[in-house]
């Protein structure tokens, strides 16, 4: 069974479009990098997945309508929506005697083993603790869980470096078992490049990419195309194409290895410039649309 | 999206055994209320505590008072007051403690953007909803019952222990306090007035606060005075007014103002309040509202 299936996903707010026909499909045990621009859809996606937002079309969450369902749903699916959403009133004690007291799948001792590595003290106040104490304290108590889907949007905004790589560490190491299923969002893309096993791309409401990691490593090359073969490389049709330090960097989708090894210095590209040439190629397409539409007219 | 072979989840088996516990959302859900609100209990002590301050003063003057209220053998009831006046200052701060409470308790929760970590926690709308209808309607009616009868117990044994000091006898004192007979009547007013009769009240504060995109208060109050305004101007009648004044005051209210509101229901049985139809359409009005309440969260995120 998928731990996520949406078909046909839409949720407009008044004339704003958030998701326009959504479909996917995340199986279990995958660990899922959400990307898009800012406004392309995300957070409506997740609130629909965790039950916050009505919506149309179809969308099952462990088999369950998120929406009709969610008080159930919440017994296996967890979620950080946002940073700095604890309250701040809450004694970090009081939190754990509360997740403890509502939720039947919290392992108590588990939360405070969590939070004996840092130097978050029981007695403190949420208001009293730093921003990146307050991620590790929600981060405590959401692992602690034992769900079978979590869902991240952006846990890690507005922290330093050393913190989101504890994050995601701790999110590998301690958390990930291969049966939960996790979804993320985030603006640092870099940092989850070796956590994702699957990457999508979300722009204006719609999936525009969708493929596991195995896939890109085997399908998407970025090449150094050495000075002597720019021309034989462009003649392959590269999706995007950039200059650094003077030297032509070329991104193809499905052209043979050993033919571009031939060109040039072959890597596996970064989701960054992944991102950059599927979205640049997603907006040229929508103005060459937008300019064939003028000319119609 | 594509499974490749070496993703294949291991067996289930592999899993850690968490311990399932059986959640108590309600009972928690409350303490949660406690800990947020500390001020649901300490401005009833806080009142309390300021009314033995000046309790203690007037003792100075008591063993005078009592040879005077003897010698002139005054009626029986005068001797009450300071201890009336202890439950009034105690339960009127509750009350007010209640509507400031219900106001801020579904939209504190959006402004200050924690409503997004509670939903995130399988613990129902409704759950959340009735926890926080429970502490206006039951917890602070209690608590603010239980610091009157202990502020009054205290008030009766520092006047004996005066009295006796003085060499006179408390008789008059104890016979008078009706002390017990009181604590009843008070017990009785708290039940069926602050927990069954205000409760149409609390469920409009909720539903406001659920609500209001700001200003919660000012949406709760604004529209009655508006209601009361439009009626006056277009039918030149006050029924909106008559019904929220019987609403405040209690069943069986008289209509011309006056008079304490504890004193109607001292002379109101249980079988009349019960047989008020008031009390149930009151009572109807509290579901739906705090059913919207209920329904409303579900859509609401932070502001």
């Amino acid at each position: 069974m998928a731990c996520i299936e949406a078909r046909g996903l839409r949720k407009s707010f008044g004339a704003t479009v958030a998701l326009d026909g959504v479909d996917l499909r995340v199986e279990e045990g995958r660990i899922l990098g959400l990307i898009g621009p800012n406004g392309a859809g995300k957070t409506t996606a997740l609130n629909a997945i965790l039950g916050l937002v009505p919506y149309q079309g179809q969308l099952k969450v462990l088999g369950r309508d998120p929406w009709t369902e969610r008080d159930r749903l919440m017994c296996d699916v967890s979620f950080i929506a946002d940073v700095a959403v604890l309250p701040r009133w809450i004694r970090v004690s009081q939190a754990l005697d509360y997740v403890a007291g509502v939720h039947p799948r919290f392992n108590r001792a588990k939360a405070e083993a969590f939070l004996a590595r840092t130097t978050i003290k029981l007695s403190s106040k949420v208001k009293e603790l730093s921003k990146g104490m307050v991620t590790q304290l929600h981060l405590a108590l959401i692992m602690a869980i034992d769900a079978k889907l979590l869902v991240l949007d952006e846990p890690t905004i507005g922290l330093d470096i050393l913190f989101r790589k504890q994050f995601y560490d701790s999110l590998l190491n301690d958390y990930f078992d291969r049966t939960r299923t996790i979804v993320v969002t985030t603006h640092q893309v870099e940092e989850v490049q070796h956590v994702l096993t699957d990457l999508m791309f979300i722009d204006r409401g719609r999936i525009v990419f969708d493929h596991s990691m195995e896939e890109i490593e085997s399908r998407y090359f970025e090449v150094m195309v050495n000075p002597e073969n720019v021309a034989a490389a462009r003649a392959l049709k590269p999706i995007q194409e950039r200059q650094v330090f003077g030297r032509s960097i070329m991104l193809f989708d499905r052209v043979d290895r050993q033919h571009l090894a031939s060109l040039g210095e072959v890597h596996t590209p970064s989701i960054a410039d992944l991102f950059v040439a599927v979205m640049g190629d997603q907006n040229s397409q929508a103005h060459g649309h937008a300019a064939a539409e003028g000319a119609a007219q | 999206m594509t499974t490749p072979e070496n993703a294949v989840p291991e067996p289930l088996d592999t899993r850690e055994i968490v311990p399932v516990s059986t959640p108590w959302p309600l009972y928690w859900s409350i303490r949660r209320e406690l800990w947020e609100n500390r001020s649901i209990y300490l401005a009833p002590l806080g009142a309390a505590a300021v009314f033995m301050c000046g309790f203690l003063i007037s003792l100075i003057g008591l063993p005078s008072k009592m040879r005077a209220l003897s010698a002139l053998n005054l009626a029986q009831g005068h001797a009450n007051t300071p201890y009336e006046y202890a439950a009034v200052l105690v339960m009127g701060t509750a009350f007010i403690v209640g509507i400031f409470y219900s106001l801020e308790a579904l939209y504190g929760e959006r402004r200050e953007r924690s409503i997004l970590f509670w939903k995130s926690l399988p613990v129902s709308d409704l759950i959340t909803v009735l926890s926080k209808l429970t502490v206006p309607l039951i917890i602070l009616p209690l608590l603010s019952f239980a610091i009157s009868a202990v502020t009054q117990l205290l008030m009766l044994l520092l006047s004996s222990a005066v009295l006796l000091g003085s060499g006179l006898s408390v008789a008059t004192l104890w016979g008078h306090a009706s002390f017990f007979h009181f604590s009843l009547m008070l017990f009785y007013h708290i039940v069926t007035i602050h927990g069954l009769w205000y409760a149409p009240l609390y469920g409009w504060l909720l539903l406001v606060s659920a609500w209001a995109p700001r200003a919660p208060f000012i949406w709760a109050f604004l529209p009655p005075f508006v209601i009361v305004g439009v009626e006056k101007l277009t039918f030149n009648t006050a029924y909106f007014f008559e019904m929220l004044r019987g609403r405040l005051m209690g069943p069986g209210a008289p209509t011309s103002a006056g008079g304490n509101p504890m004193d109607v229901m001292v002379a109101h049985t249980p079988l009349q309040f019960l047989s008020e139809p008031g009390l149930w359409t009151g009572l109807a009005v509290a579901a739906l509202f705090l059913a919207a309440a209920a329904r409303l969260r579900r859509y609401r995120g932070p502001i």
